[in-house]
C-alpha cells in the first residue's frame, strides 16, 4: 500500500491506496473506509470507493482542505487490514441460456470450452465486490478465470434486462435494472439486486463476495425470475 | 394546504432538491438543483432551508394554475414568465391567487428557473431526497423518478406573509462571461504542454450534447499522454477529457465512477454559472487552487445569511 492524497474538487479529495486492482487490496479498502467513515463522522458527504481509491466528499462548511487532510491522515495512523469476516456471502441463482446470454456461445468459441464449460467456470469461482457505480446497486466484479475475459461490446445494447449478467475483460456484473450496456451476457438472476424498500438498498456493497449459482429455467420462473428474451426489449 | 395544477410541462420539468447524498457507494447519483445558487435564493426568499424541494424549469414551457391564493418564489432564468399575462421577473416572492394561471415560455435569460414553495413542495423522500433522477427511477412526486407532467398537483403546507426580493447586488449577473474557475485535478500534469494551454486559453463551446448527466465542450482537441486510469469516484464538476479530446463537464445526474483523466472539477459558483448557458455559447476556463476556491466558496454561503 502507498497512500496519496489528491485534489479532486473544491470540496472531494481522492485517498489513493492502490496502483493496480487486485483481489488482496480489499482488506485494506475495508479498513480505510471505516476509519475514515469514524474520523469524519458527520463532517461526512458521501464516501466513493473505487478498486484502488476512496473518494473523500466533505462538508465544506465544517473543514477546510487543510483540515480534511489532516483527517485523513488520522484515518490511516497504524491501519491494519480488515480480514476479519470481510462483507456477507450472497449466492446469486443464475439461468445461464442463450436465450437470455447471447455471448454464452462467443466465450465458448474464444475460450475453446464447451457452452456448459463456460458455465461451470464462471459458476465455479468466488467473486469480490470491488466497487457499485455506472447505476445503483451494479457490483463491479471479480476476477473471472483469464479464459473467460472478453472485451466490451463494440456496440453496446441499448436495452439490457435487469438481471442479466454479464462479463468485461476480467470482471464480472449483474444489471439492477433495465440499462444500456456493453457487456457480454451470459445468463440472468432473479435475485433483487437493489431495493428502495430494503435496509442499505442495494443487496451487494463493497468487500461483498458472491457466488453464482446455475439453475433451470424452472427455477429461475419459481424465484421470479423474467425470462422475456433480449430481443423483445430491444 | 395549497395547490397547483401542472397545465403543461415537458420532460425537462423536474422536482429538485438539493441532491441525494450518503448513498453515492451504492451506485447512486447525486442529483439535486443543476444550478444550486437559484435553488438558494429561490428557498431564502421565502424563509425556507436552502435546499428544500422546489421546481427545476428548463427552457421553459411550463405552466400552473392556483387551486388557491398562493405564495410562491422565483429564481434563476428569466424563461419569460407571466402571471395571466403579466410579466413577472425572477429573483423574488410574488402572489398567485386562486384561479391565476403562471406561465414559463421560453428562455430570455439564462436556462434555468427555480420556482419555490413555503416549505418546499411536498414530495416523498427516497434514500434521503426528493431529487428526481429519471435514469435511476428516484426521486420527483410520485417517488418513481417522473418529470413533472400535466395534471398533477404540487402541494404545499408552509406559511411566509412576506414579500421580498434578492437584494439587486446580490442577484447573480447571468450575462457576465467571466471565465469558469476549475480547481485543478490530479491529472493536470498528464497533458501535453500545448492542450493545458488551449484548455485555459482558449474559448469552449457548449455542445448541443447536454443534459443533467454533462455538458460536452467543443474547441481544440486536449491530449491526455498518461497511463490509462482505474475507474475511480467522480465529483461533481468533473472536467473529463475521453479519447476524442473534446471535454466533458459533469454534472449533478453523472454516473457515479469512471476512468478518463480529468482536468479538474469547476467550482460550485462556476457550476451554477455554467448551469445558465445554453448551447452554442462560449465559456473560458480559469485554473484556481482548493483553498482559494475555498475561501470564495464559504465567503459566498455568508450571504445568506448576511443578506
Amino acid at each position: 500500500m502507498n497512500p496519496r492524497v489528491e485534489v479532486v474538487a473544491l470540496d472531494c479529495l481522492m485517498l489513493r491506496l492502490f496502483d493496480d486492482i487486485a483481489e488482496a487490496n480489499m482488506p485494506w479498502m475495508l479498513a480505510a473506509s471505516e476509519r475514515l467513515r469514524a474520523v469524519f463522522d458527520t463532517r461526512l458527504i458521501d464516501l466513493v470507493p473505487s478498486y484502488t481509491t476512496l473518494m473523500v466528499h466533505y462538508d465544506l462548511r465544517a473543514l477546510t482542505p487543510g483540515q480534511a487532510r489532516e483527517l485523513i491522515a488520522q484515518a490511516l495512523l497504524d491501519l491494519s487490514p480488515n480480514t476479519r469476516t470481510g462483507g456477507r456471502c450472497h449466492v446469486l441463482p443464475v439461468w445461464y441460456d442463450l436465450r437470455v446470454g447471447p455471448e454464452l456461445s462467443l466465450l465458448a468459441q474464444r475460450s475453446g470450452l464447451s457452452v456448459a464449460e463456460v458455465i461451470r467456470r464462471h459458476s465455479a469461482r468466488e467473486y469480490q465486490v470491488f466497487a457499485l457505480g455506472f447505476a445503483p446497486g451494479f457490483a463491479f466484479m471479480g476476477l473471472v478465470e483469464e479464459v473467460l475475459a472478453a472485451p466490451r461490446l463494440n456496440t453496446p445494447r441499448k436495452k439490457v434486462a435487469a438481471g442479466s449478467v454479464g462479463i468485461a475483460e476480467r470482471q464480472t456484473a449483474a444489471y439492477p435494472a433495465v440499462s444500456p450496456g456493453g457487456w457480454n451476457l451470459i445468463g440472468r438472476t432473479p435475485a433483487k439486486l437493489f431495493d428502495r424498500e430494503r435496509d442499505g438498498y442495494s443487496l451487494m456493497q463493497p468487500g461483498d463476495t458472491v457466488r453464482f449459482e446455475a439453475v433451470s429455467h424452472a427455477e429461475f420462473i419459481r424465484l421470479g425470475g423474467d425470462d422475456t428474451p433480449l430481443e423483445a426489449l430491444a | 394546504m395549497s395547490r397547483l395544477t401542472i397545465q403543461a410541462s415537458t420532460p425537462l420539468c423536474l422536482l429538485q432538491d438539493a441532491g441525494r447524498f450518503g448513498v453515492r457507494h451504492l451506485g447512486v447519483t447525486q442529483g439535486g438543483a443543476a444550478d444550486w445558487r437559484s435553488l438558494a435564493w429561490a428557498n431564502w426568499l421565502l424563509g425556507n432551508a436552502l435546499d428544500l424541494p422546489a421546481v427545476e424549469i428548463t427552457l421553459g414551457g411550463f405552466t400552473v394554475c392556483a387551486e388557491e391564493d398562493c405564495l410562491m418564489a422565483l429564481a434563476g432564468a428569466d424563461l419569460g414568465a407571466r402571471i395571466d399575462g403579466e410579466a413577472l421577473a425572477p429573483w423574488r416572492s410574488f402572489k398567485l391567487r386562486q384561479g391565476q394561471t403562471l406561465q414559463f415560455s421560453q428562455p430570455l435569460l439564462g436556462a434555468r428557473a427555480y420556482l419555490a414553495a413555503p416549505g418546499g413542495f411536498i414530495a416523498p423522500s427516497v434514500l434521503g431526497s426528493s431529487a428526481t433522477v429519471v435514469r435511476e427511477e428516484l426521486g420527483g412526486l410520485d417517488g418513481r423518478g417522473l418529470p413533472l407532467a400535466k395534471g398533477a398537483t404540487l402541494r404545499y403546507s408552509g406559511d411566509t406573509l412576506l414579500l421580498r426580493e434578492v437584494p439587486a447586488q446580490q442577484r447573480p449577473d447571468l450575462r457576465l462571461d467571466t471565465p469558469l474557475d476549475l480547481v485543478l485535478g490530479a491529472q493536470i500534469g498528464e497533458f501535453s504542454g500545448q492542450s493545458l494551454f488551449d484548455a485555459f486559453n482558449s474559448a469552449w463551446t457548449l455542445d448541443s450534447r447536454a443534459d443533467r448527466m454533462g455538458i460536452r465542450l467543443l474547441g481544440t482537441a486536449l491530449q491526455y499522454q498518461g497511463r490509462p486510469m482505474i475507474s475511480e469516484g467522480i465529483p461533481l464538476g468533473a472536467v473529463q477529457v475521453p479519447p476524442d479530446g473534446q471535454p466533458i463537464v459533469l454534472l449533478n445526474d453523472r454516473q457515479t465512477i469512471g476512468g478518463y483523466p480529468r482536468l479538474g472539477a469547476l467550482t460550485p459558483l462556476a457550476l451554477a454559472r455554467l448551469a445558465q448557458c445554453l448551447p452554442g455559447e462560449k465559456v473560458r476556463l480559469r485554473p484556481v487552487v482548493q483553498d482559494v476556491a475555498h475561501q470564495e466558496h464559504v465567503a459566498y454561503l455568508q450571504r445568506f445569511r448576511n443578506s
